[in-house]
């Protein structure tokens, strides 16, 4: 492999890395709050592509503005996702609220068929957010810059509102203990729903991102990059906001290599990120940052 | 003895009878298409009970049923194909010499199916029953995706993504329902055996089980590797019925469509997995109409593809968010409720249940 | 608590009243059919008109529709079309295969898509209704099946002649192969050009790539990071127009400057509107508005244009229409409903005037014909050049 081919596939890695790193986030969070995979958190990455997407053709907006409202509809959506399919089965069997997850994600999906019709549309891309830099014979688009910028801010972000808010702290104490937060007075139900504006306005940036880099949207496209970052932030340490992020670029630059070194096998890439999960939950369930927690949201 | 125990046995046995006689008279006065759509209800009666088996009575969230299913598909394909389909089809890769020339009759493929799947289970099961609620379910559906990624990549053995066709027809009600009868008979046998009473202790509570004694790895494993088999049966017997499989036919929506049938049944009642597999598998047809154009008073009404699905996702969100108990909840059908109706012989010892 | 149950209990009512409704209905049809049996003669058509194969379906059911406007009796009684979606799935398409046999159907027409074709296939031989294919190209779909017959050529034909068209006029000695694992289309076809292309090139290495991907990815830069490493002449990338369109793209953006290959199902709009602008990536086809081969490929030109204004001329409807107009002339033929004399009259077919071509079936009732192939230009898809059969 020639240099000017590894640079290449750095790039690469780092635009896929960084995208489930951004996407990761917000799993991570919300996980941290309920103990609950939120399936439907991926079809929140469909709905905010598909918002953007009429609000600059049908609407005729200017991009920034379609990504802002497509942002705003979207936290909407997951507050009002909370309130009906979770917040009822808090104190039900784990099993209750993980079939309420399923049947939401379902629902969004076909929801999504029967709305906007099945197939594919392609995503526009504004001028001046996206363009080709070329450096030398490396190739990659704007976004692999400023995605791990966006990826960045709102880490800090994130990181600021958990540790110097007072909603922040309310929601380690939740996330550390449910039952002792709410003798303590904290109001567990606006931690939650916090909790899921937050989540899924990260949710609905991961999905805008996704449809830039990958400009072709339909109601089925946030199944398989929802199931790949919540892996990546298992892998970080379910709960660590940084962990999410190293998981979700550890497990970017894990498929680009494994295609870049061993081409024969670019046809198990997608068991990779599965693989690599199962080893995690069995060697070190806690993820990389689980153990010594940081940031525990 | 009472009497009452030797009415149930003859109910039983009078009940079975009616059963045989009933899929005998269909299967020579039902249409092929009515035929088909109650076949493939015995395949998710068989899928509803097996998985309710680990979910409902074993307390264990498993999403890897599809997986399963698709090593029992690929199972019984290649093992009842004959050995002339086979240099026909694999025109990529032509198959390994071990599998080239076995034929084997339907009923032991069947069986082998159930067997190899089974054995999936365990594997499977080894390192994914360490792990709880919303990790085993993630991780049993990583693994059925590996199973489908595998499958499709190991072309000297699967065909790959070319699938499998020619496979011998079954078209049969007593075929497809014998093998539902007979799963529904040993899971019920399992879970009134000592098996299934620890099964349902470790449901209740893993550490007082634990604390009683039971071993609690060895029972999850058992739960989960006979869910696996019977999982494998249904895969043989939707191969038969369809009569051609590639992986991507096991997709997770098929999962899906189990778990509603769970759910919708009630998590711990074979009873209900029955009557919601039937049930769920005829709605699924006959609802195909409003997802077709059709002319009502004299207007064209268009077609809305997805609508089923969404209908079916509201569903299990309704079930589950104010029905949690399902259709039957715990409850089984059993004699002694017929009887109590109709006021026969009134037993001393009642069941418990 | 009682309210919550009777809410769910309502859900469940309504859930069945709507299956009964349903069931009511279908019947309802069924013995309406039965009355007028004898002053019609039924066409089944089984296409994906939901799902990932959608718009394939749609394309090709235009076809059928528009001739049967055009073509609307046989044997002096009026044809009725009944249309099933197989929702692009196997089992979807086992039971739309069933419910057509159902409804006693004469001839069977479909499906886009060979894998759906397989499934419904063995059921239309089980009840004896003769076939006719209008776009699955597997070769897996005729054989061993005596009921099925195809109006399009088939994939050893197409991939050898992409693989001609590499070398002969494209020059390339090395190729490089982008196939979707889980894609039956896409693995045939790339095993008939590699095949055909090293046995053109004389190099048993002349592949010197070749990368898998499944469908529904996005992210094809790795694998094409791989493919421009190794600097191949061309690139055969045969698969769905979705995954195909950024695919494409992705290539060029990455700098990859050979000429892109595929097969017939980038003939698609969405395939157009994603590389438009792009140079170099040509396909193989079944029909072209530039050069109508046949008297009835300026018909059909014509009417699709009056029918569909603001749709663009494809070979899928273009082999819907051929499909359904073979079936109306075996019929024609056989004199007669009976099914076996369908299935002998379209298996005798040879020189048949389609819009496609003339059509000639084989032995196996694969249809010998000449290939079209076309490049993306300005925005367009435009006739590059012909290949007939050996």
């Amino acid at each position: 492999m020639t240099l000017e081919i590894f640079l290449q596939n750095v790039a690469n890695a780092i635009s896929l890395g960084s995208l489930y790193a951004l996407i990761a986030i917000g799993y991570t969070m919300v996980y941290g709050i309920i103990r609950l995979i939120n399936f439907a958190h991926a079809d929140l990455l469909m709905v905010a592509g598909y918002i953007s997407f009429y609000g600059i053709l049908i609407f005729a907006m200017p991009w920034w503005l379609a990504f802002l409202i497509a942002i705003a509809l979207t936290t909407i959506l997951g507050m009002a996702m909370e309130k009906l399919a979770y917040r009822p089965l808090r104190n039900a069997p784990r099993i209750s609220a993980l079939i309420s997850a399923i049947g939401m994600s379902f629902l969004l999906q076909n929801l999504g068929i029967v709305l906007v019709g099945a197939s594919p549309k392609p995503f526009p891309r504004p001028e001046g957010l996206v363009w080709n830099i070329h450096l030398g014979s490396v190739s990659f688009l704007s976004l692999t810059v400023i995605i791990p910028v966006i990826t960045l801010l709102l880490l800090a972000a994130v990181y600021l509102v958990v540790n110097k808010t007072n909603t922040g702290i309310a929601m380690r104490a939740v996330s550390r203990d449910f039952e002792t937060a709410s003798l303590m007075a904290v109001d567990v139900n606006k931690v939650v729903v916090t909790t899921f504006a937050v989540g899924s306005g990260l949710a609905a940036v991961g999905g805008i991102m996704w449809s830039l880099q990958y400009p072709q949207i339909d109601p089925l496209m946030g199944v398989f990059p929802g199931l790949k970052c919540f892996i990546a932030a298992v892998m970080g340490g379910i709960g660590s906001v940084p962990g999410a992020m190293i998981g979700g670029f550890i497990l970017g630059i894990g498929e680009i290599m494994l295609v870049a070194f061993m081409p024969e096998l670019s046809g198990y890439r997608d068991a990779f990120a599965f693989v690599v999960l199962i080893l995690i939950l069995l060697f070190k369930p806690g993820g990389i940052l689980g153990d010594h927690v940081v940031e525990k949201v | 003895m009472d009497n009452r125990k030797s009415i149930k046995t003859a109910l039983t046995i009078a009940f079975l009878l009616v059963a045989v006689a009933a899929l005998y008279w269909g299967d020579n006065n039902l249409s092929r298409f009515q035929l088909r759509i109650l076949n493939l209800a015995a395949i998710f009666v068989i899928l509803g009970a097996s998985m309710n088996l680990v979910i409902g009575f074993s307390g264990m969230f498993s999403l890897g049923h599809a997986g399963f299913m698709c090593v029992g598909a690929y199972t019984a394909a290649i093992l009842t194909m004959s050995p002339e389909s086979k240099e026909l089809i694999y025109y990529m890769e032509p198959i390994i010499p071990l599998l080239a020339n076995v034929q084997w009759p339907v009923i032991p493929a069947t069986l082998m199916a159930g067997v190899v799947a089974g054995i999936f289970g365990v594997l499977v099961g080894f390192p994914a029953l360490r792990l709880r609620d919303d990790y085993l379910a993630i991780a049993t559906l990583g693994f059925a995706e590996i199973i489908r990624i595998i499958v499709t990549n190991t072309i000297s053995i699967t065909n790959g993504a070319l699938g499998l066709k020619n496979i011998p027809s079954e078209k049969s009600l007593l075929f497809y329902w014998g093998f539902g009868i007979l799963t529904i008979l040993v899971l019920k046998a399992l879970i009134n055996s000592s098996w299934g009473y620890a099964f349902k202790a470790i449901r209740d509570n893993e550490i007082a089980a634990e604390a009683m004694g039971i071993s609690v790895f060895k029972h999850k494993m058992l739960s989960f590797s006979i869910g696996a088999f019977f999982a494998g049966i249904a895969g043989a017997l939707m191969a038969y019925l369809i009569t051609s499989i590639d992986p991507t036919m096991f997709r997770f929506l098929f999962t899906f469509q189990i778990v509603l049938i769970v759910v919708l049944g009630g998590m711990g009642s074979l009873t209900g997995s029955v009557i919601a597999g039937v049930v769920i598998t005829i709605a699924m047809e006959w609802l195909r109409f409003v997802e077709q154009p059709m002319s009502l008073m004299g207007m064209d009404i268009p077609g809305i593809p997805g609508m089923r699905m969404v209908i079916f996702s509201l569903l299990l969100l309704i079930v589950v968010l104010f029905y949690r108990q399902g259709l039957m909840g715990t409850r089984e059908f059993n004699w002694d409720w017929v009887l109590d109706k109709l006021g026969i012989a009134k037993s001393k010892e009642r069941e418990v249940s | 608590m009682m309210s919550k149950k009777y809410l769910a209990l309502l859900a469940l009512v309504m859930l069945a009243a709507v299956a009964l409704v349903g069931c009511g209905g279908g019947e309802e049809q069924a013995s309406g059919d039965a009355a007028q049996e004898s002053d019609v003669i039924k066409i089944g058509v089984f296409e994906p008109l939901t799902g990932i194969n959608a718009a394939g379906g749609e394309m090709s059911l235009e076809g059928i529709e528009l001739a049967n406007k055009l073509y609307p009796e046989v044997l002096g009684k009026k044809v009725e079309l009944v249309t099933a979606d197989n929702k692009s799935e196997k089992q979807e398409a086992a039971n739309a295969v069933e419910r057509l046999v159902n409804e006693n159907v004469d001839v069977i027409l479909g499906s886009y898509g060979s894998s759906l074709s397989m499934a419904g296939g063995p059921i239309a031989a089980d009840a004896g209704v003769p076939v006719i294919g209008d776009s699955p190209t597997n070769p897996l779909v005729t054989k061993g099946n005596d009921y099925y017959y195809r109006v399009c050529f088939i994939d050893p034909f197409q991939g050898n002649v992409m693989a001609k068209y590499a070398v002969e006029t494209l020059g390339a000695k090395t190729a490089a192969i982008v196939q979707d694992v889980q894609q039956d289309y896409s693995v045939g076809l790339s095993k008939y050009f590699e095949d055909s292309f090293k046995e053109l090139t004389g190099d048993e290495n002349a592949i010197i790539a070749k990368v898998n991907y499944n469908t529904g990815d996005k992210d094809f830069s790795a694998q094409l990071t791989e493919v421009k490493s190794k600097q191949p002449d061309v690139i055969f990338a045969p698969g769905n127009f979705t995954e195909c369109g950024i695919l494409v793209e992705k290539a060029r953006e990455l700098g990859i400057e050979a000429p892109i290959l595929g097969g017939d199902t980038w003939e698609a709009e969405e395939f157009l509107n994603r590389v438009g602008d792009l140079n170099d990536i040509y396909f193989s086809t079944h029909f072209t508005a530039e050069e109508p081969v046949t008297e009835v490929s300026n018909t059909f030109l014509n009417k699709f244009k009056e029918e569909y204004p603001d749709r663009q001329v494809n070979a899928f409807a273009a082999l819907g229409f051929d499909a359904y107009m073979l079936a109306l002339d075996a019929i024609n033929r056989a004199g007669t409903t009976d099914h076996e004399a369908i299935k002998e009259a379209i298996a005798e077919t040879a020189d048949f005037q389609g819009a496609t071509g003339f059509i000639t079936l084989d032995e196996n009732g694969d249809a010998t014909k000449t290939a079209i192939i076309k490049k993306v230009e300005d925005g367009k898809f435009v006739y590059e050049s012909k290949v007939d059969p050996k």
